[in-house]
C-alpha cells in the first residue's frame, strides 16, 4: 500500500512585493514520482526550498511523515529523512567522488563527531557509500577528483550523495540539466530503480523524461498551481496548453 | 589544482622525510646550542603549538580568526594568577585549569561568533580578542598595561616525587618538545577522523554540508573550542618559559602574527602552521637584528621586511614553505628521471 511521506499545505512564500510560490499544496507518496514543470520563474525550485527547509516559508506547513517540519533547519530535515540535488550543481569539488559521498554517508553515522578514528574504517557508512555509489553508476570513478569529472558525471555525483543519506523523500530540482542523451537514460533508469524505496519530487524541464517518469504532474506558472493530475490529464488540460506547454508538446509526444 | 591537494593533507614522503629531519634536529639541538638559542627555540615550539591550534580553524574549518591570541594569553594570565608569591603551584591541576579557561572562554565566545561567516566572523572574533585584551589592560587588578610575573615555575611534583624540574631549562625544552609532538600527532590524527572530515567538508561547502544533515553549528564551535584550548596549552607554556604576561599576549599584533605563519607555511595540514612558527619567529629574530645604515636603523623596522618577505611568499609560493618544499621534490624527481 503507498504511504503519504510528505504533505504540504498552502505554501506561500513573498520576497518584499514579490510572490514567488502563492498557496501550494503537493503530496509525495512512496513509489510515486511528482513532477513539477513550469516555466523559468514559476517557483519551482523554490518551492524546492521551502520543502528542504533552505528558505522558510511566509505560511503554510509541511509535514513530513507524522512530524511537522515546518520553518526547521535544513540539518534537522535531512535528518528526518529528506534528501535533495540541487540545480546548480553544488558538491565538494576538490574532493575525490569517493569522500564526497562518504561524507554523505557519514552523516548518518551516529558517532560522526569521533575525533581519532580514521574516517574511512566505518564499515555501515562505507557500504551506505559504496550502495549510492554503484545504483548511480560512479563506481569506476572513485577516485577522481569531483572538479575534474564532466558536468553529466557532476549530476551523477550529485545524486549519488543525496543517495547515500538514505531519505525517504526526494527532491531532485533538475537532474537532467545539461546532460547528454546518454547521461539521461542513464539518470531515467536510476530514478526508476530507486523510485519503489522513495517518493520523490522532480523539478524537471526535459519533457520526454517527465512525461516517461511521472506518475503525478503539477503545473506551475507565476507561482501558483494552474493544474495537477496525471501525465493523461494535464496533456489534456486545455488551461496548461494556452498556459505554458504551447503546441511544442504536441510536437514532441505526438 | 584541487583544495585537498593544494592544501597537502596528504603529506608527501619529500615532505615527511624533512619534518623527521627537523624532529631529529630539534632533538639534538640543545647539545649544539648555546643557552640563548635553546631558549630561543622552546619558544618557537611554543608558537608553533599556537600556530597549529589557528590552523585548525584557518586553514581546516575555513575560519579565519583574528582574536585567536586572546584565548593563547588568557591561559598565561591564569597560570600568573594561580601561582602564589612565596612559593611555586603545581603544574598538574594548574595546566588543566589554565587549558580549560581558555577552552571555556573559546567556547562562551564561540556560542556567539561561530554563526557568522566570511568577514563579519573575522571581524566579531577581532572585536571579543579586543574586548579581553582591554579587560586586562585598564583593569589594576588583573595586572593592568604592566602585566604580571609569574614568580615561580609551576612544580611537577607528585607526593613528593620530582619527575622533572621546569626550572631546567633544557627540561623545559623537552617538555615543550614533547607537547609540540603529541599535539601535532592529535592534531593530524584528528583531520583523518569522521570530525577532521567533517570539519574538511565545511570550509568547502557548508550549505551542502547542511544539506546533508550536518549541525554545522556544532560542529564549528567544537573547532573553535578545541582550537581556544590549545591555543591555552601554548599561553601557559609560554607563562612558564618567560615568567611574565602582559596584555600583549593577547594583542591585536599576536593574533595577526599567527594568521601569518599559518599562511607563510601552508594551511590545512598543521606541518606548514608548524614551519611557519619557525619560520617566522627566525626571520623576526633575523630583521630585528639588522645593521644600522646611517640614520637608518633598519631592524628598527623589521615588520617591513616581514611584511615584504609575507607578500613574496604568498605571491611566489601561495601554499606556502611546504608547498614549495613539494615543488622542489617533484621537480628534482622529474629532472630525476629523465636524466
Amino acid at each position: 500500500m503507498n504511504e503519504c511521506l510528505l504533505s504540504a499545505k498552502k505554501l506561500t512564500k513573498r520576497f518584499g512585493g514579490l510572490t514567488a510560490v502563492n498557496n501550494v499544496s503537493i503530496d509525495l507518496w512512496r513509489n510515486h514520482i511528482h513532477a513539477v514543470i513550469g516555466p523559468n520563474g514559476a517557483g519551482k525550485s523554490t518551492l524546492t526550498h521551502l520543502l528542504s527547509g533552505d528558505l522558510p516559508p511566509t505560511s503554510g506547513t509541511v509535514m513530513l511523515g507524522q512530524h511537522d517540519v515546518t520553518g526547521w533547519t535544513p540539518e534537522k530535515i535531512s535528518k528526518q529523512g529528506l534528501g535533495r540535488s540541487y540545480q546548480k550543481t553544488n558538491i565538494f569539488l576538490p574532493f575525490s567522488v569517493w569522500e564526497n559521498v562518504r561524507l554523505a554517508a557519514q552523516s548518518r553515522q551516529p558517532f560522526a563527531s569521533r575525533w581519532l578514528q580514521r574516517a574511512t574504517t566505518f564499515v555501515a557508512t562505507n557500504a551506505r557509500a559504496e550502495r549510492a555509489l554503484a545504483l548511480s553508476g560512479l563506481e569506476n570513478r572513485k577516485n577522481s577528483i569531483a572538479g575534474t569529472m564532466s558536468h553529466g558525471e557532476q549530476r551523477q555525483l550529485e545524486i549519488a550523495m543525496t543517495l547515500a543519506t538514505e531519505p525517504q523523500v526526494l527532491l531532485l530540482d533538475e537532474p537532467l540539466a545539461g546532460m547528454g542523451v546518454a547521461e539521461s537514460e542513464r539518470m531515467v533508469r536510476l530514478l526508476l530503480t530507486i523510485k519503489k524505496e522513495h517518493g520523490i519530487l522532480l523539478v524537471e524541464h526535459d519533457m520526454d523524461a517527465v512525461f516517461t517518469l511521472a506518475d503525478q504532474l503539477t503545473v506551475m506558472v507565476n507561482g501558483q498551481v494552474i493544474a495537477t493530475g496525471t501525465p493523461t490529464e494535464i496533456r489534456a488540460d486545455a488551461g496548461v496548453q494556452a498556459a505554458y506547454l504551447g503546441e511544442d508538446m504536441d510536437e514532441a509526444h505526438a | 589544482m584541487s583544495t585537498a591537494a593544494s592544501n597537502l593533507e596528504i603529506l608527501p614522503r619529500g615532505v615527511q622525510v624533512t619534518l623527521a629531519l627537523g624532529l631529529v634536529a630539534l632533538v639534538a639541538f640543545p647539545f649544539v646550542g648555546t643557552d640563548f638559542y635553546t631558549q630561543m627555540v622552546t619558544r618557537m615550539m611554543i608558537m608553533a603549538i599556537f600556530a597549529m591550534s589557528l590552523d585548525l580553524l584557518q586553514g581546516v574549518t575555513g575560519l579565519v580568526s583574528l582574536g585567536h591570541a586572546a584565548y593563547f594569553g588568557l591561559a598565561g594570565y591564569v597560570l600568573a594568577f594561580l601561582t602564589p608569591a612565596g612559593e611555586p603551584v603545581s603544574l598538574w591541576w594548574t595546566l588543566p585549569v589554565a587549558v580549560l579557561a581558555s577552552g571555556g572562554a573559546a567556547l562562551l565566545i564561540g556560542f556567539f561568533v561561530v554563526r557568522t561567516h566570511g568577514i563579519y566572523f573575522i571581524m566579531v572574533t577581532m572585536a571579543f580578542a579586543q574586548m579581553v585584551f582591554y579587560l586586562f589592560f585598564d583593569n589594576k587588578l588583573l595586572g593592568g598595561s604592566d602585566g604580571i610575573y609569574v614568580n615561580f615555575k609551576p612544580s611537577a611534583s607528585v607526593f613528593g616525587w620530582v619527575p622533572f624540574d621546569l626550572d631546567n631549562k633544557l627540561t623545559l625544552y623537552y617538555i615543550t618538545l614533547g607537547a609540540l609532538l603529541v599535539v601535532y600527532a592529535f592534531l593530524r590524527r584528528m583531520l583523518w577522523s569522521p570530525f577532521g572530515r567533517t570539519l574538511a567538508g565545511i570550509r568547502v561547502n557548508e550549505h551542502r554540508m547542511r544539506a546533508m544533515g550536518y549541525g554545522v553549528f556544532g560542529y564549528k564551535l567544537a573547532a573553535f573550542t578545541l582550537a581556544g584550548s590549545l591555543a591555552g596549552l601554548a599561553g601557559y607554556l609560554w607563562g612558564v618559559q618567560t615568567g611574565y604576561v602582559n596584555p600583549e599576549l593577547m594583542g591585536f599584533q599576536m593574533s595577526a602574527h599567527a594568521i601569518m605563519m599559518v599562511i607563510l607555511g601552508g594551511m590545512g595540514n598543521f606541518a606548514g602552521a608548524m614551519v611557519g612558527a619557525f619560520a617566522f619567529d627566525y626571520l623576526l629574530h633575523v630583521f630585528k637584528d639588522l645593521p644600522q645604515f646611517g640614520s637608518v636603523n633598519l631592524g628598527k623596522h623589521w615588520q617591513l621586511w616581514m611584511g615584504l618577505f609575507i607578500v613574496l611568499v604568498v605571491v611566489l609560493a601561495p601554499r606556502g614553505l611546504l608547498g614549495l618544499a613539494e615543488r622542489f621534490g617533484k621537480l628534482s624527481k622529474k629532472t630525476g628521471s629523465t636524466s
